[in-house]
């Protein structure tokens, strides 16, 4: 029998480094999978993560990186304060969507009207929608002691369902010949969320991810509220003896993390996307799980962790498209690297004892 | 009679304590025989050796007139001995006859087990379905659950620990019957208990333990409680000496205070009063699950009741969450260090901080100041002696005295008007343990009031000025501690207001 034996000092420094260890794991166990479907690994690897960065074309790729790492940045540091305390918002992709219709539908609204003021009351009904999407969850399980895992999930399909309607209805480009899909808003020079820097992806949803990072770096490491939501996921009876309102943590955290998500979600629309259709989510909600973890659920590691993350997707679509590698294996390269991450972690805060027989 | 079990010279040590020195006495045939001791006299260890959970140091056990050593429970459940825990192991999501058949042996078919389950209940008056979920019984019918689990290993000797403490008065009577039952039976019951006036109600014999010896036996039927509670409280606390008193002035006043239970084996606080004096130190003992945790949390501010029902310097604070009371100088210790006192994976620093913060100032407009937080945490653990690296070790690596200290010295040096501390020295060393008392008396020489709830009476006896006892979630009336007589500490604790009418 093998035990888990919790550390009582887990290694600091090693902490840090298992981001790191598990990209490198992920990238063997990546090459003997490639390998094993015929394809030169050392090749597929250097695809993966070199291409998009410095190859021939990371002229491209190079702003697309910010394009696809923003939105999971963004979505992943209100999850991760969501999961510090303790509190699983799986929903995210469904604020996302609703921060997206939001935020779209008040820009729709005063279309062909032009004012500056359009963008920011568009960034604000998109953190509204993302928020009160998350709200259901929060209270639901304030007052009903529902479970928000389950909640916020099913509320994805919902937002899916809803999306699909504004797309066929109420948000449909009435110009659009019939076709599903509302107006362009990069067609509209007051609601587009447009490079700020041309050419290099920096576009408004990349300085909120960054003012996020930095904000949620402060919230946790300086400021009181910071100290109750870690100290609620790491000992909730401590919590509630340090005077922490369970409940105020749930609606904070659900709140923050889904307008995080829902602003997202309208950047998204904004810019990149451009309009409301069937499919305009993408997966960013779930892969931003991904992010938080890999980050540690730390706000500095968490820029990383949807950089890297940015650049799988990347350098796994060129994989794709150069080598002839199926989507399915970069989704297992991908899972891989969650997978390591996890095991490394665990080794690090647990030993593992070799138990003789089991005893009654 | 015969005896069925006889114990001779069962000692045994740990490191540190003696558990159990020199112990002997006999059970007889169709017996039930009380062992009567305070917390720690060593009736848990003694019961362990006979149901060979734990093997004696030295001494012997003959069962029946033939030697018997088990090396584990199955040799004794064998020999015809059977165990009832303070603390059942049940399945909540099973029914009866699932959870009954996971403890045998050799349960057989279901349907069988469950018509043997009906039988054997309907024999002893033990009301229960094999088909109903354990999720659904109250606590008296799990224990019923345990009680048919042992019975269908049609055992000779039946030892129950504690087994009132988590029953109402009618499931109590209930129980009576079913144990008077098993006796005409012809079986025997180790009965344990502090309860004095339940083991004059139920046993035929009894046997006093305490520091681990055999200090008396009598036969209850013939026996005062009081005579009892002598026995078993002893000589070991002398009259304290007199200790400066408190200066009259109210700090914290408690009236009729009644909480409903918060969870499921939670105990409801009924009708508390209480006044405490500046400089006083209040002992309130008792054994566990009568109510000290919820009086603790109901003082700290993690239950709230009404406002007026706490008052601290004749302001109204039932209201108040934790934070709201440290601010006017409530302060508290719970007796769960790791995970309630203390967030076990944080640092020392951050678990200074996790209560300093409102009176150490250690934030300003809710940034905390991690530098002052680590000087805060530095001087707790200088002033008690915190064996530990530094600030920055967790809570989790330092021992259960060392930590214990912290927790108080992080409470004390916060200067609190009022200290509320719940089984302040419980696990902690006698050096760490004598340091935490002074801190404690210091801190009430200083002017503020102290209530320390404890199940150890010497300590107790040692520290407070007035002493009074839960039970069942009422408090009795509190008595000054210098001119309480044995007898009367003993009767406070033992309840003879315990098998009282249920006020339901």
């Amino acid at each position: 029998m093998i035990a888990l034996e919790k550390r009582p000092e887990p290694s600091r420094w090693l902490g840090f480094a298992t981001p790191l260890f598990a990209v490198l794991a992920t990238m063997i166990a990546g090459g003997l999978l490639f390998a094993a479907l015929g394809k030169d690994p050392v090749a597929a690897i250097a695809t993966i993560f070199w291409e998009p960065l410095f190859g021939e074309f990371a002229f491209y790729y190079r702003p697309q990186l910010l394009v696809k790492g923003a939105p999971l940045v963004l979505i992943a540091i209100g999850l991760a304060l969501g999961f510090r305390a303790g509190i699983w918002n799986i929903g995210a992709e469904g604020q996302y969507i609703i921060g997206a219709i939001c935020g779209a539908g008040v820009a729709l609204a005063f279309y062909p009207f032009e004012s500056a003021l359009i963008f920011p009351a568009m960034v604000i009904a998109g953190a509204v929608g993302g928020w009160a999407w998350a709200m259901i969850p929060a209270l639901l399980k304030v007052r009903f002691g529902t479970n928000e895992i389950l909640v916020s999930l099913m509320l994805v399909y919902v937002a899916e369902q809803l999306l699909a309607s504004m797309a066929l209805g109420l948000l449909k480009n009435p110009e659009g010949f019939g076709f599903p899909g509302s107006r362009n808003l990069q067609q509209y020079p007051s609601a587009f969320n447009a490079d700020l820097i041309a050419n290099t992806g920096f576009h408004w949803g990349v300085a909120a991810a960054l003012v996020a990072v930095i904000f949620a770096y402060v919230l946790l490491s300086r400021h009181m509220l910071g100290f109750h939501i870690r100290l609620t996921g790491a000992a909730p009876r401590a919590a509630r003896f340090a005077g922490v309102e369970p409940s105020r943590i749930i609606i904070l955290c659900l709140g923050l993390s889904g307008a995080l998500a829902g602003l997202a979600g309208m950047f998204e629309v904004a810019g990149p996307s451009g309009q409301i259709t069937i499919d305009f989510n993408v997966g960013y909600g779930f892969t931003a799980i991904i992010v938080a973890f890999l980050g540690r659920l730390n706000p500095i590691g968490i820029l990383f962790a949807g950089l890297l993350m940015a650049l799988t997707y990347i350098g796994g679509d060129i994989a794709q498209s150069q080598l002839g590698l199926p989507a399915a294996a970069i989704q297992v390269f991908q899972g891989m690297l969650l997978f390591f991450l996890l095991a490394f972690d665990l080794l690090i805060n647990f030993r593992l004892r070799w138990q003789k027989g089991a005893t009654a | 009679m015969t005896a069925l079990l006889n114990l001779h010279g069962l000692t045994k040590a740990y490191p540190g304590v003696i558990a159990n020195d020199d112990v002997s006495f006999d059970i007889d045939k169709a017996e039930i025989h009380a062992l009567l001791g305070e917390n720690g006299a060593g009736k848990s260890t003694l019961v362990k050796m006979i149901y060979g959970l734990v093997k004696p140091d030295a001494g012997t056990m003959t069962l029946n007139g033939k030697p018997f050593a088990p090396h584990e429970p199955r040799a004794a459940r064998a020999a015809g001995i059977a165990m009832v825990f303070q603390h059942f192991s049940l399945f909540d999501a099973l029914t009866v006859a699932e959870n009954v058949a996971l403890g045998m042996e050799d349960a057989g078919p279901l349907r069988d087990l469950s018509n043997r389950i009906e039988e054997v209940s309907n024999r002893y008056g033990l009301p229960l379905s094999p088909a109903s979920r354990v999720g659904d019984l109250s606590a008296g019918e799990r224990q019923r659950v345990e009680i048919i689990r042992c019975l269908l290993q049609d055992p000779q000797l039946l030892i129950m620990d504690e087994p009132t403490s988590v029953l109402t008065p009618q499931e109590v009577e209930i129980l009576f019957e079913t144990l008077r039952a098993l006796k005409e039976d012809g079986r025997s019951i180790l009965y344990i208990s502090h309860k004095l006036e339940e083991i004059r109600a139920l046993c035929d014999a009894a046997t006093i333990l305490r520091h681990g010896q055999v200090v008396g036996s009598c036969i209850p039927r013939d026996t005062t409680a009081r005579a009892m509670a002598e026995m078993m409280v002893g000589a070991a606390f002398e009259t304290p000496e007199t200790r400066p008193q408190g200066s009259g002035e109210v700090l914290l006043d408690i009236q009729s205070l009644s909480l409903p239970a918060t969870s499921q084996f939670g105990t409801p606080l009924r009708d508390v009063s209480l006044t405490l004096h500046a400089g006083e130190i209040i002992g309130i003992g008792g054994v566990a699950g009568n109510g000290q945790d919820e009086l603790l949390a109901a003082l700290s501010g993690e239950t709230r009741s009404d406002a007026a029902a706490i008052t601290l310097d004749g302001q109204p604070i039932g209201r108040l969450g934790p934070t709201g009371r440290r601010a006017l100088g409530l302060s508290a210790a719970p007796e769960e260090r790791l995970g309630h006192a203390a967030a076990p994976d944080m640092s020392l620093t951050e678990n200074a901080a996790l209560t300093g913060h409102v009176r150490e100032k250690l934030a300003r407009r809710g940034f905390i100041d991690w530098r002052r937080a680590r000087d805060f945490a530095e001087r707790v653990i200088t002033a008690f002696d915190v064996r530990t690296p530094g600030a920055s070790s967790a809570a989790r690596s330092l021992s259960g005295g060392n930590l214990q200290k912290f927790v108080i010295g992080r409470e004390v040096l916060q200067r609190p008007r009022v200290l509320v501390v719940n089984q302040p020295t419980w696990g902690v060393d006698a050096a760490a343990a004598a340091a935490i008392r002074q801190a404690l008396i210091d801190l009430a020489a200083d002017g503020a009031g102290v209530i320390v709830i404890s199940q150890d009476l010497d300590e107790l006896m040692e520290i407070s000025h007035r002493f009074g006892a839960l039970n069942g979630g009422r408090l009795s009336p509190l008595r000054p501690a210098a001119g309480l007589t044995l007898e009367e500490v003993g009767l406070m604790l033992g309840g003879a207001h315990d098998m009282e009418v249920a006020h339901v």
